[in-house]
């Protein structure tokens, strides 16, 4: 016999996060393993052990003129980051929010596209589920480093390749990944890429992707 | 009378304006003596691009003379003081003066920092005479501490700079050095002068080839010939040299003041009592601002203890400041990143707001509509910084570097960015991609080889043994290693004793994780990582 907060939570995970959700741009190897075919506005997503993975969701709506954010992440690569076609000039850090780090993630939720954080080990889940329904309304999407509950898609590395290393010669140049996105169902679907293609998105081949998002329905 | 003056174009000399001109010999020199607190007879010199611009009187002596180059005149005068001219100096000091003489007379008219018109016509009449009026402004000159000034009055401003300057020649050291040329004597006066007093070097050669050699006797020629063969500029020349310089005074707007102080009796400590009793001068300032049209985006921020220290910053606004923004940056500026920071010990007495960059309101006003996603983003963000500090929130640059972390510069949001050239080669740069995790600061590793032993690399650059084991971090796992490469020597600022010798190796597990490890003293560091 199941508990009702078991019920509710099996119930939560069933309903997806809206009907009419936008899709922010995606990288197209990330977006074929994704729900709904690429980053939902409003949704979370987590990434389990890679900042790499984490920064090529970000280029996407970074690369096409959003606001995005990066709070708690004290070691985030910037140059790294302009290498996936991150657009620093409308990247945020909060390296360090400290013990504030819910009041300053929803205040940033209110104002930018893409949040990038690091969630704190014990969170309420009255809070998450406050800051779920804040980024509902507000139609940002959360991207996680760690576990987080109730999220859309939880992506990770589960196989890694290099290319370009032997025994004490030649250097780092390419890199094989298995990706793997698991719903909150627990069906699992992933896909093989290469660290190039996770940098490359059709944004920077054409200016077509900019007419997807418009920056200008946040001010409300 | 006016309408058949303006319509023949040529006044006669009962029209031209009575001017005062005042003089401040060496500004350069006294400004600089000012700010700096220099004693009075120090033998000073003002370097602008390596020549000496100006020179102080005892500097002079020792054969110091403007166009001096910085060396020939540090060896003519062994103990000369040598300051760097800034121009924004003299019109900033010469300000108070000009302040003190419109207290007395309206009108007046600056020229260069240290040379300033009036018209005398009015101030004469009111304090029963033109010698009156002068002697009124060097008795309040010298209360501000200004005893080194000249004053010549005569028709029109040529004229009275003429007469300011041969003020030097007078005989009596105790008289006030003033000379007033009666109405109508300018032409007499000029006379004598020599052409180079024009300022006009290519004409004076010019004339001087053709036999003229004073003003007296260029003016004694004919106006409509010198127009003729000089033109446009050699006929004013003339008419100045003849004693009829109409132009007249244009005397200047005061400008408004946009500073503003508060005073605070007795001096408080606490933050938020100053951020209380601050709130209304901000205001007022802001108020002020918006009065005058305008807007400000960057302000200077002041604050003086009661033991006499001082904590001075420049804050940037990336849009521009209101009330809540000036006292959000007091506060910041107070609080500091640690206590070394400002540093100070006792309570404030007051605080100084000066606006440095002030825009156009109009440049700067909201659309209809307002201004679309930005405006958001700046509201959002000034909330979390007044949560956190304001170097709590950032945005990032890429800089020049040889490690990783130095690449990153970061900018509190609302600063503009240091420019940085990036593009500059960096010997030891890092090839391939870039790791994603760059740890702020290096974490501590453990690299092994096969027997256990710590991996090492000697001085030429030669390592002990392959490496065959590594652990990251304070966990005592150990992973196997797949793949390396290195050392990598990067031999930072090798000039400097705080210079570093570090050796950056690569590693990668058997999982496919991939590791930037460095080495420097025997010891071993994570830089980054590859996840």
């Amino acid at each position: 016999m199941n508990s009702l907060p078991d019920l509710q939570s099996r119930i939560n995970q069933m309903q997806s996060s809206r009907l009419d959700s936008r899709r922010l741009p995606t990288v197209p190897a990330l977006a074929k393993i994704l729900p709904g075919g690429g980053l939902q506005s409003g949704g979370s997503y987590a990434v389990r052990n890679s900042t790499t993975l984490a920064m090529a969701l970000l280029a996407g709506p970074s690369a096409t003129g959003a606001w995005c954010s990066v709070v708690g992440l004290p070691e985030f690569s910037v140059e790294a980051a302009e290498g996936f076609g991150i657009n620093l000039e409308r990247l945020i850090l909060v390296p360090d929010p400290g013990a504030q780090w819910l009041t300053v993630t929803a205040a940033l939720v209110d104002v930018v596209s893409v949040v990038l954080t690091r969630a704190p080990v014990h969170l309420a889940p009255s809070d998450t589920a406050r800051l779920r329904s804040r980024l509902r309304q507000r139609g940002t999407a959360l991207i996680t480093l760690g576990n987080w509950q109730q999220c859309d898609s939880t992506l990770s590395i589960a196989e890694s390749a290099w290319e370009g290393l032997g025994a004490g010669t030649g250097h780092l140049q390419a890199r094989r990944m298995k990706i793997t996105a698991t719903n909150p169902a627990g069906r699992l679907r992933h896909t093989y890429v290469g660290l190039a293609e996770l940098q490359r998105g059709p944004w920077q081949a054409s200016d077509d992707a900019t007419t997807l998002f418009q920056p200008a329905r946040k001010s409300s | 009378m006016s309408t058949g003056t303006a319509a023949s174009g040529l006044p006669d000399a009962r029209t031209a304006t009575r001017t005062l001109m005042l003089w401040c010999p060496d500004w350069p020199i006294t400004a600089a003596i000012r700010e700096h607190s220099l004693d009075v007879h120090a033998a000073l010199a003002l370097v602008d691009r390596g020549e000496v611009f100006a020179c102080s009187p005892t500097a002079r002596q020792d054969g110091v003379r403007r166009g001096l180059r910085l060396r020939e005149a540090q060896a003519r005068c062994s103990g000369l003081t040598v300051l760097a001219y800034d121009p924004s100096l003299d019109t900033r000091s010469f300000e108070p003066v000009i302040t003190a003489v419109e207290t007395l007379m309206p009108g007046v008219q600056v020229l260069r920092p240290g040379l300033c018109a009036i018209q005398i016509k009015g101030p004469s009449r009111y304090y029963g005479g033109e010698e009156n009026a002068a002697s009124i402004l060097f008795q309040t000159l010298a209360a501000i501490g200004l005893t080194d000034v000249r004053i010549g009055i005569a028709d029109g401003p040529f004229a009275a700079e003429q007469a300011a300057k041969a003020t030097e020649a007078l005989e009596d050291p105790l008289a006030e050095p003033l000379c007033i040329i009666p109405p109508g004597g300018s032409p007499w006066f000029l006379s004598t002068f020599p052409l180079d007093v024009l300022e006009q070097p290519r004409l004076a050669v010019l004339l001087k080839r053709l036999g003229v050699r004073s003003l007296g006797n260029f003016a004694a020629l004919s106006a409509a010939d010198v127009r003729n063969r000089f033109g446009v500029e050699g006929a004013l020349a003339h008419r100045q040299a003849s004693g009829f310089d109409y132009s007249s005074v244009a005397a200047r707007t005061p400008p408004p003041q946009l500073d503003a102080t508060a005073h605070f009796e007795p001096p408080l400590v606490r933050i938020d009592q100053l951020a209380f009793a601050f709130r209304m001068t901000a205001e007022r300032f802001v108020a002020g601002l918006r009065q005058a049209g305008l807007v400000c985006t960057a302000v200077k921020v002041a604050l003086h203890t009661e033991s006499g220290e001082v904590s001075e910053r420049l804050w940037q606004h990336p849009r521009w400041f209101d009330a809540d923004d000036v006292v959000d940056r007091v506060r910041w500026q107070l609080q500091g990143s640690n206590a070394a920071d400002h540093g100070l010990t006792s309570g404030i007495t007051h605080v100084q707001i000066v606006p440095d960059l002030v825009e156009d309101l109009g440049d700067h006003a909201d659309g209809l509509w307002g201004t679309g996603p930005d405006e958001s983003i700046h509201h959002g963000l000034a909330r979390v910084q007044s949560m956190l500090g304001h170097g709590a929130v950032l945005t990032a640059v890429i800089a020049g570097g040889r490690l990783l972390a130095d690449r990153r510069v970061y900018i509190p949001w609302g600063e503009s960015p240091a420019a940085q050239d990036k593009t500059r080669p960096w010997p030891g740069q890092l090839p391939g991609p870039v790791p994603a995790t760059v740890f702020a600061a290096p974490v501590p590793a453990v690299v092994v080889d096969l027997r256990g032993n710590p991996v090492g690399v000697d001085p030429r650059g030669l390592m002990s043994a392959a490496p065959a084991f590594f652990g990251v971090g304070r966990i005592s796992q150990r992973w196997p290693v797949h793949s390396w490469a290195g050392p990598w020597p990067i031999n930072e600022r090798w000039w400097d004793p705080r210079g570093r010798m570090l050796n950056r190796f690569q590693l990668v597990d058997t999982s496919g994780s991939a590791w930037l490890l460095l080495l420097e003293n025997h010891e071993w560091f994570s830089e980054a990582s590859y996840d």
